[in-house]
């Protein structure tokens, strides 16, 4: 059993999970940063591997990463940070990227490294659920660690219950529609998706993401959800200026 | 050995739909209806009669006598170029119109490179009456304006990619992104044999009318439905694969694919994907990609805008990796005096995507009778400035 689900075993609601993507601001902040959210009472961690050609994450992300990417950071040495990582967070830490470097790393290098250094799951949204199933599933599972499906307003619902048979740890619920780091607009569609969801009953728990930033969006996802993602609007934080002393005021901000 | 997809959308080891959730139903509900709608007779008789009155197909396939001269053997062009909107992608955009039309959508985005793309696009749109919104890298914008104030005319909206290298694979990127953002009422024209599948194997099929007349049109001409070789330039590959298509199974018939070496294969800055690319993922298919040791996907650079993709499409990749065609490239100079010497012998102004394929004539070695066709993919005027400032004219 790895820390993930552990801290799901353990903790049902208002779990608050925060993405950041690794190499942003600056090359060598990942630990630190990793360190503070621990601090600041994040529940768990979601690193981003920075990507060429992010598809599915809008400007604020697509910023970061290209920034990291020009500040020299790879797999090798965000592997080489998080051993670092383990020594100072105990929180569970997911990995996210695209499937692509990860490809070109190697899968099977990959999930052995990522084991080693102590990450506990993984979140690749263009890795396709037949590719996984088929080629990489034991893999994962020989390494105990946990892949991520996403499910969006328009995931029919029998997908929902394969990839609630697939998964192993939580499922991914998308807010909306969309990229990466637009505003949740919580309407009546979207309560209606919220709750189709939870009267499904699924037996992995859900965690809501995409748009959620402040209080109002995370009690909003919380009261559907067993917890709620913050990404771009961190991310954003990590642009301005002191943003270190700024990271537990504005976790306090989210969860109250 | 086979050359088509299979049920999971594999071209041997290339192909597959790597797309994140958000697209899943898009692509699942293309992958389970194209088949069905572009079999049934009333899209059928829709598609012909479109591609007969209104694009003027069959496009000719000329003798190209000086040419022909110059070179010791029959060398036959596929004028496509002649097409309503001057090139290919109007076979692919006609069909994809029809087919969103049918899957009940009522606003379309695209990515173009070239601009012939996004024309063509602009174009159905207009025809049948529907929102168009084109993405367009921001430095293609500034290289092809005219084509973007034709897709302006046209009541498109054209819409800047910023980030990245700001040419194709970013405008496709932000069309994806787009698409992700608008997923019921919008369908995606794809303009090459890229992207999850069914894309690749649907882009193929409408462009196979290029080779399927090319056959016919080779047997009446000499009596011969099989050429001995059939050439055509590579970008992402839609108009080599309409080209090729029904030529597949025909193992004699030698398929050459031209791609755009650049300022030449190890400047640094070159578009020459099977030379400098290796397996990898990009626009949701694994396919041969340009990338660096860690992943990450490589800015390509040809002086032609519609051939500077990282990737070839997925098919290409297979055929390459088979050997069922050959993977060859020519540099910036070589493909401009490819397109004067078409110019002059022929009087025919070619696009600089297709002056590659033409430019590779010149390192054959012919015998006296070969049947030689080349698909000449779009006519030139988009490239006059680059053409001019070239050659100082």
């Amino acid at each position: 059993m790895n820390r993930l689900n552990q801290l799901f075993d353990k903790k049902k609601n208002n779990l608050l999970s925060v993405y950041f993507t690794a190499g942003y601001p600056e090359l060598n902040t990942t630990v630190d940063i990793a360190e503070a959210l621990e601090k600041a009472g994040v529940d768990f961690l979601e690193i981003g591997f920075p990507y060429s050609d992010p598809v599915a994450d809008g400007p604020t992300i697509q910023h970061s990463s290209q920034t990291a990417l020009d500040n020299g950071m790879n797999l090798n040495l965000l592997f080489e940070q998080l051993a670092e990582l383990r020594k100072r967070v105990s929180i569970p830490v997911l990995l996210m990227g695209y499937v692509n470097p990860m490809v070109q790393y190697g899968v099977e290098r990959f999930c052995a490294k990522a084991a080693e250094v102590g990450v506990d799951g993984v979140i690749v949204p263009d890795l396709p659920m037949y590719e996984y199933e088929t080629l990489y599933k034991n893999c994962f599972a020989q390494h105990e660690l946990s892949n991520i499906f996403l499910v969006t307003p328009q995931t029919a619902e029998a997908r929902i219950r394969k990839i609630d048979e697939l998964s192993n740890s939580f499922i991914y619920l998308l807010s909306s529609a969309s990229v990466t780091g637009n505003s949740l607009q919580v309407s009546d569609a979207t309560e209606t998706y919220f709750q189709r969801i939870k009267d499904m009953q699924l037996k992995n728990p859900t965690v809501i993401g995409f748009g959620i930033g402040d209080r109002a969006t995370y009690q909003k996802a919380t009261a559907y959800a067993n917890g709620a993602i913050v990404g771009s609007a961190f991310v954003k934080l990590l642009g301005t200026p002191g943003y270190m002393e700024k990271i537990p005021e504005f976790i306090k901000s989210i969860k109250g | 050995m086979r050359y088509t997809v299979n049920e999971q959308g594999y071209y041997g080891d290339f192909g597959g739909a790597y797309i994140p959730e958000m697209l899943y139903p898009n692509v699942e509900e293309l992958r389970q209806q194209y088949l069905q709608i572009i079999g049934d007779a009333g899209f059928k008789n829709e598609f012909d009669q479109l591609l007969k009155d209104y694009v003027g197909r069959p496009s000719p396939l000329y003798l190209a006598k000086r040419l022909s001269e110059k070179y010791g053997a029959n060398i036959f062009l596929k004028r496509e170029d002649l097409n309503h909107t001057g090139s290919h992608k109007i076979n692919n955009a006609i069909g994809q119109i029809l087919l969103a039309q049918r899957l009940g959508k009522k606003r379309i985005i695209a990515e173009t490179g070239a601009g012939q793309h996004g024309v063509a696009t602009a174009t159905v749109c207009a025809l049948m009456g529907m929102q168009c919104v084109v993405y367009m890298g921001e430095i293609d914008m500034e290289r092809q304006a005219p084509n973007v104030a034709r897709m302006k005319m046209l009541g498109a909206t054209v819409v800047p990619a910023t980030s990245g290298s700001k040419t194709l694979k970013d405008a496709t990127n932000e069309a994806m992104r787009d698409w992700i953002g608008n997923p019921v009422d919008t369908h995606y024209i794809i303009g090459s044999v890229v992207g999850p599948y069914p894309y690749p194997e649907m882009v193929a099929q409408f462009q196979s009318i290029i080779s399927l007349e090319t056959k016919k049109q080779l047997l009446e001409q000499t009596g011969k439905e099989l050429p001995e070789y059939v050439l055509a330039c590579v970008g992402g590959g839609s108009n080599a694969m309409g080209m090729f298509y029904h030529f597949l199974e025909d193992e004699q018939v030698k398929l050459i694919a031209v791609e755009a070496a650049g300022k030449g294969v190890d400047s640094g800055h070159s578009a020459a994907t099977s030379v400098l690319g290796r397996e990898g993922i990009l626009h949701g298919s694994r396919t041969i990609l340009m990338q660096t040791d860690d992943g990450q996907v490589v800015e390509p650079y040809s002086i032609s805008a519609g051939l500077d993709y990282p990737g070839i499409g997925p098919q290409h990749a297979h055929l390459h990796k088979i050997q069922r065609a050959q993977y060859v490239n020519i540099t910036d100079d070589e493909s401009l005096q490819a397109g004067l010497l078409l110019s002059q012998l022929e009087g025919i102004i070619p696009a600089i995507e297709s002056a590659h394929a033409f430019a590779y004539l010149e390192k054959m070695k012919f015998e006296k009778d070969d049947n030689v066709v080349v698909c000449l993919s779009g006519r030139g005027d988009k490239d006059l400035s680059t053409y001019i400032k070239h050659f100082g004219f």
